[in-house]
C-alpha cells in the first residue's frame, strides 16, 4: 500500500471514529485506538500518541464554544487540572514501563466500563446551596445559564472529586483517551455539578490533561507525524459532524447500537492483549 | 471575601480603574478565542506539512507503522522547529502538532495572567502549579 492510500484510509477510519465517539459520548480516543491497532495494525504506542493529539484538537475546538457560552466553571477546571495533569504525567510514565499487552487489557476494561456507563444515564442532583467549607474557601460555586436565566449551584466533596480526577488523568496518559466518562462521573455524582457544567468543564480539562502526557509521548518518539496528522484531521471532522447530528437524533437507540460495536472492539482488544497479538 | 467587594465607593469618587481588572466573562471570551485560534493555526501548519509530505513520499510504500520510535529530529521542540524552518515535510507536520499541544498550555498561561490581574492569589498558585507541570512535560519530562 502506498503512503497516499494508507493516509486516505486512516482519514476515513478516523472520521468514523470521531463520529462514533461523539454520538456515543465516549469520545474519539476510545474508538480510534482500537480501530488503529485492530484494523490498521498500527503499533499500540503510535496509536495512543496519535489519539492524544486528536483528543487535544477536539476538546480545544469544542471548549472554545462552551467557554464563551458561560457553562464552563473555569475555577473548578483549574483546580482539578492539578490532579489530572499529575495523573497524566504518571500515566505516560507508566505507559513506558508496562508492556503493550497489559495496556491493551486495561484499555479493554475501561472501554467496557465506558460503554456500560453510556447506556445507563445517571440522575442529575444539583445542590444549589453553597455550604461546603472547602468549596467556599476556593470560591468554586457559580451560576449557569438555564431557560429561566442564570441559576446558582454549589460545589461539594472537593477532595473525593480531586482523587477521582487523578485516576482519570492516569488513564488518559496511559491509554491516550480523554477520560471524559470518569471526569463527568466525578463532577456530576461526587461534586453535584449540573450536567451541562460538568460536561463542558470536563471537556475544558481534557485538552490540558492530554497535553501533559502528549509532551512525554513526543519526547519518547511515540508521535508519528504521518499517522497523527490524518488521525487528528479525521477525528476532528467526525466529531464536528457528530455534534451536528446529535442535535436532532434519537441518541438512546444510537447508543444501544453502538454499545454492541464497542463491546466487540473491547473483547478483541483484550484477546489480542492477552494472546500477545499486539 | 465579600467584605472586600461589597462596600460601594462614595458616589463622588471615580470608578476604580475599569480596564485594569478583567471580569470572569471577559476572560472566558479571551480563552475561547485563544483556543479556537490555536486549533486553526496548528491545523493549517500541520496540513501544509502534510501536503508537502504526500507530494514527496505519497507514492512510496507505506512503512506499515511497525514501532521503531521517531528519530531525534522529531522528538524535541527545538529540533522540530529547526527542521520545520528547513522545510522538512515531516518536521512541518510535527510543528503543527506541537502548536496543537501548546494550545491548552497557552490557555493555562493566559488564565494565570488573568488571575494575577484579578489579584486572585489562591488561583494564581493553582494555575502556576498546572503550568509548571505542563512545561515540565513539554520539556521532555521524565525519560522512561
Amino acid at each position: 500500500m502506498s503512503v497516499l492510500a494508507f493516509t486516505a484510509l486512516v482519514i476515513i477510519g478516523s472520521v468514523s471514529a470521531g463520529l462514533l465517539g461523539a454520538l456515543t459520548g465516549l469520545g474519539g480516543g476510545m474508538v480510534i485506538v482500537p480501530m488503529l491497532t485492530l484494523l490498521f495494525h498500527v503499533d499500540l504506542r503510535y496509536a495512543i500518541g496519535a489519539s492524544l493529539v486528536s483528543v487535544i484538537a477536539t476538546s480545544s475546538g469544542a471548549a472554545a464554544a462552551y467557554v464563551k457560552e458561560g457553562y464552563t466553571n473555569v475555577r473548578v477546571g483549574m483546580l482539578l487540572e492539578i490532579a489530572t495533569t499529575l495523573g497524566a504525567i504518571g500515566g505516560a510514565y507508566l505507559a513506558g514501563r508496562i508492556g503493550t499487552g497489559a495496556i491493551a487489557v486495561i484499555f479493554a476494561l475501561v472501554l467496557l466500563y465506558s460503554a456500560y456507563r453510556s447506556t445507563k444515564p445517571l440522575a442529575e442532583h444539583i445542590r444549589t446551596e453553597d455550604d461546603d467549607p472547602l468549596s467556599r474557601r476556593l470560591r468554586l460555586a457559580s451560576t449557569y445559564p438555564t431557560p429561566k436565566g442564570l441559576e446558582p449551584y454549589g460545589v461539594h466533596n472537593v477532595p473525593a472529586g480531586f482523587g477521582l480526577m487523578a485516576l482519570a488523568g492516569v488513564l488518559s496518559g496511559l491509554l491516550g483517551i480523554g477520560s471524559g466518562a470518569l471526569k463527568v462521573l466525578a463532577m456530576d455524582q461526587l461534586m453535584h455539578l449540573p450536567f451541562k457544567v460538568s460536561t463542558t468543564t470536563s471537556n475544558f480539562m481534557i485538552g490540558v490533561t492530554a497535553a501533559a502526557s502528549a509532551g512525554i509521548y513526543l519526547s519518547r518518539g511515540y508521535i508519528d507525524p504521518a499517522l497523527a496528522l490524518p488521525v487528528m484531521i479525521g477525528v476532528l471532522l467526525g466529531a464536528l459532524t457528530g455534534a451536528r447530528i446529535l442535535a436532532g437524533a434519537n441518541t438512546k437507540v444510537l447508543r444501544r447500537i453502538f454499545a454492541v460495536v464497542i463491546v466487540a472492539l473491547a473483547l478483541e482488544m483484550a484477546y489480542k492483549g492477552i494472546s500477545g497479538g499486539l | 471575601m465579600a467584605a472586600i467587594e461589597s462596600p460601594s465607593p462614595p458616589p463622588s469618587s471615580p470608578p476604580p480603574r475599569p480596564a485594569a481588572r478583567w471580569t470572569d466573562e471577559q476572560v472566558d471570551q479571551l480563552l475561547g478565542n485563544l483556543l479556537r485560534l490555536g486549533v486553526i493555526v496548528a491545523t493549517v501548519v500541520a496540513a501544509i506539512g502534510g501536503v508537502l509530505f504526500l507530494a514527496r513520499h505519497g507514492f512510496e510504500p507505506s512503512k506499515g507503522h511497525v514501532f521503531v520510535g521517531e528519530p531525534a529530529e522529531l522528538r524535541s521542540v527545538g529540533a522540530i522547529v529547526r527542521g520545520a524552518v528547513a522545510l522538512r515535510p515531516d518536521a512541518v507536520v510535527q510543528l503543527g502538532l506541537v502548536l496543537l499541544i501548546a494550545t491548552p498550555v497557552a490557555r493555562v498561561a493566559m488564565s494565570l495572567v488573568a488571575f494575577i490581574l484579578q489579584r486572585d492569589r489562591v488561583y494564581v498558585v493553582v494555575t502556576a502549579i498546572v503550568l509548571a507541570l505542563l512545561i515540565f512535560s513539554l520539556s521532555g519530562g521524565i525519560r522512561g
